[in-house]
């Protein structure tokens, strides 16, 4: 199966808002594909449907082959942004990445020596091991979203989404997650992605999408970088500073009914 | 010497210490998750709306225990229920069921002309009644209780730390709550004799918000809990013995007094790592 992902005229709407209108991509295995658009264009939403947090009003939507819903526990990955966790939760940074093998693991069955060596590939490769051992709370933000995206490694899941996972975060971060996304996507995994960083596209990735509730441009970087549809959303980056347009509501947890606490 | 065992050669002071340390456990190691949750005032609430299952069960000749354990279990799904459906957040949904259920218990007992249940020992508990029967159904729910808690610890705490993270990996969030939920429930039925419906949030709350001060880790914040549920609810017994006092309110007050140290002990901790 080459189609990892696969959405055909997909429409989401929650609150009367229409939020993704006729959406249709595929996504290969082994390739990573960029999603930019203005704040409240839908991409973090694109993600929570292609994760199964959020069902389409419409449209036929195929995720490793099946309904999201139905995969098998740890297929997906989602590493949503950062701020709607509660840092004072009694773990460690181990404690967290470890939580990315919980999906595998039945009732009573022990923590293995597999489960280990995952977390601590994990750990490694975005170098965080050394932090194995600190509160959460006692973490910058780059390791906060390493931590993070290194739980979704530790999972060894077949499909990877990532939220915004550069916003906010050092160099160093940034550098440290390419890297390890681009070894991932060429070990054959697929890779979804939204970012608000209109100027490493091509190193990220394979293709980028262009969404504004529709697909308003898609390809690989160098051609969508050549289309007008990303030349508008550079140009409101320049002018306003940000991708944010007024008139649209914040996307956010709270607002999707169905992944509230 | 003699006096210091004294309390343990009465039948019923050794059903009430096994009960008290049943019920110790049970509440605190389940107070992990009201605590980590923000779940506080839900052990209120389901402990006052099954005062209607017990007026319902006395009107209907029936079991209390069976009475109170159905509609504090329909309260608990109802409350999970309306705060997903209806987006409603879990204190408002909680103060709307619990107040709710509570008013039918008062407006269904006010319609009686006589009312002979025990109402006090069911508002403020009184351990040292426990019988048998009611020992052998503390054990019994409270293993039932600790096996679902056993099977489900990960999706209960990765669903307690990141619930959306969890869903999207395949665990089933809604579930895993609806089953906390029914858990929780039990477990308050289970400490109602003990503590009563007015203290039987004291015993979720306390002894883990004591735990949570002083530990950085889920199962030492849990196992820390345990050993403060056992020393308030065993304790607290057995400081009501010599003091002539309330069992209940004795164990709760011990609870707070642990509490506060703990705080204590937390600023202490933190002023040592600044010093170092």
């Amino acid at each position: 199966m080459n189609e990892a992902v696969a959405l055909r005229d997909i429409v989401v709407q929650y609150d009367g808002f229409t939020a993704l209108d006729g959406v249709t991509l595929t996504v290969k295995a082994g390739e990573a594909m960029g999603i930019v658009g203005p704040n409240g264009s839908g991409k973090s939403t694109l993600l929570k449907t292609v994760a199964g947090l959020l069902r389409p009003s419409s449209g036929r939507l195929a995720v490793l082959g099946s309904d999201p819903r139905s995969l098998p526990s740890g297929s997906i990955a989602y590493v949503p942004q950062i701020e709607h966790v509660d840092w004072s939760f009694p773990a460690t940074v181990w404690d967290v990445v470890a939580m990315g093998r919980f999906p595998h693991k039945r009732a009573f069955s022990f923590f293995n020596a597999r489960d280990r060596a995952a977390v601590e590939r994990a750990l490694d490769s975005l170098d965080i091991l050394s932090l194995a051992d600190r509160h959460i709370a006692n973490l910058s933000g780059g390791q906060q979203q390493r931590t993070f995206v290194a739980r979704a490694l530790a999972q060894e899941p077949r499909l990877l989404l990532l939220d915004e996972p550069t916003t906010g975060v050092d160099a160093k971060t940034e550098d440290a997650l390419r890297r390890v996304v681009r070894e991932r996507v060429a070990g054959g995994l697929p890779v979804m992605m939204t970012t608000h960083d209109l100027e490493h596209v091509n190193e990220w990735f394979d293709r980028l999408v262009v969404l504004d509730r529709r697909i308003l441009a898609e390809g690989t970087p160098r051609e969508v970088v050549a289309s007008g549809a990303y030349a508008s959303i550079r140009e409101h980056v320049h002018t306003h500073g940000h991708l944010r347009l007024d008139h649209e509501p914040h996307e956010h947890h709270a607002e999707h009914p169905e992944i509230r606490r | 010497m003699d006096a210091l065992i004294a309390p343990f050669q009465y039948p019923f002071m050794q059903r009430a210490f096994a009960a008290a340390l049943t019920v110790g456990i049970l509440c605190s190691t389940m107070g992990t998750y009201v605590i980590l949750r923000r779940l506080s005032f839900i052990g209120d609430g389901i402990a006052h709306a099954s005062f209607a299952g017990i007026v319902i069960a006395y009107l209907n000749k029936m079991d209390y225990y069976i009475g109170a354990s159905v509609v504090a279990v329909l309260t608990a799904l109802g409350i999970g229920y309306v705060h997903r459906k209806g987006r409603i957040s879990l204190d408002t949904t909680i103060g709307v069921l619990f107040t709710g259920a509570f008013a039918l218990g008062v407006f269904l007992m006010s319609r009686q002309s006589s009312f002979a249940v025990d109402l006090e020992s069911f508002l403020f508990g009184n351990i040292l009644a426990v019988g048998a029967r009611d020992l052998w159904l503390i054990l019994g729910l409270s293993a039932a209780i600790a096996i679902a808690g056993m099977i489900l610890w990960r999706p209960l705490l990765y669903t307690s730390f990141d619930p959306i993270v969890a869903q999207a990996s395949g665990i089933d969030a809604e579930r895993t709550e609806y089953i906390l939920l029914t858990m929780l429930a039990l477990t308050i039925i289970v400490s109602l004799q003990s503590v009563g419906i007015v203290l039987v949030a004291a015993l979720l709350v306390t002894p883990a918000a004591a735990a949570y001060q002083l530990t950085e880790r889920f199962v030492p914040m849990m196992t820390l809990s345990a050993v403060f549920g056992v020393l308030c609810s065993v304790g607290g017994l057995y400081l009501s013995y010599f003091l002539q006092s309330s069992s209940g309110a004795t164990i709760v007050l011990l609870a707070t007094i642990v509490f506060f140290i703990s705080i204590a002990g937390k600023q202490l901790r933190v002023a040592a790592r600044r010093r170092s």
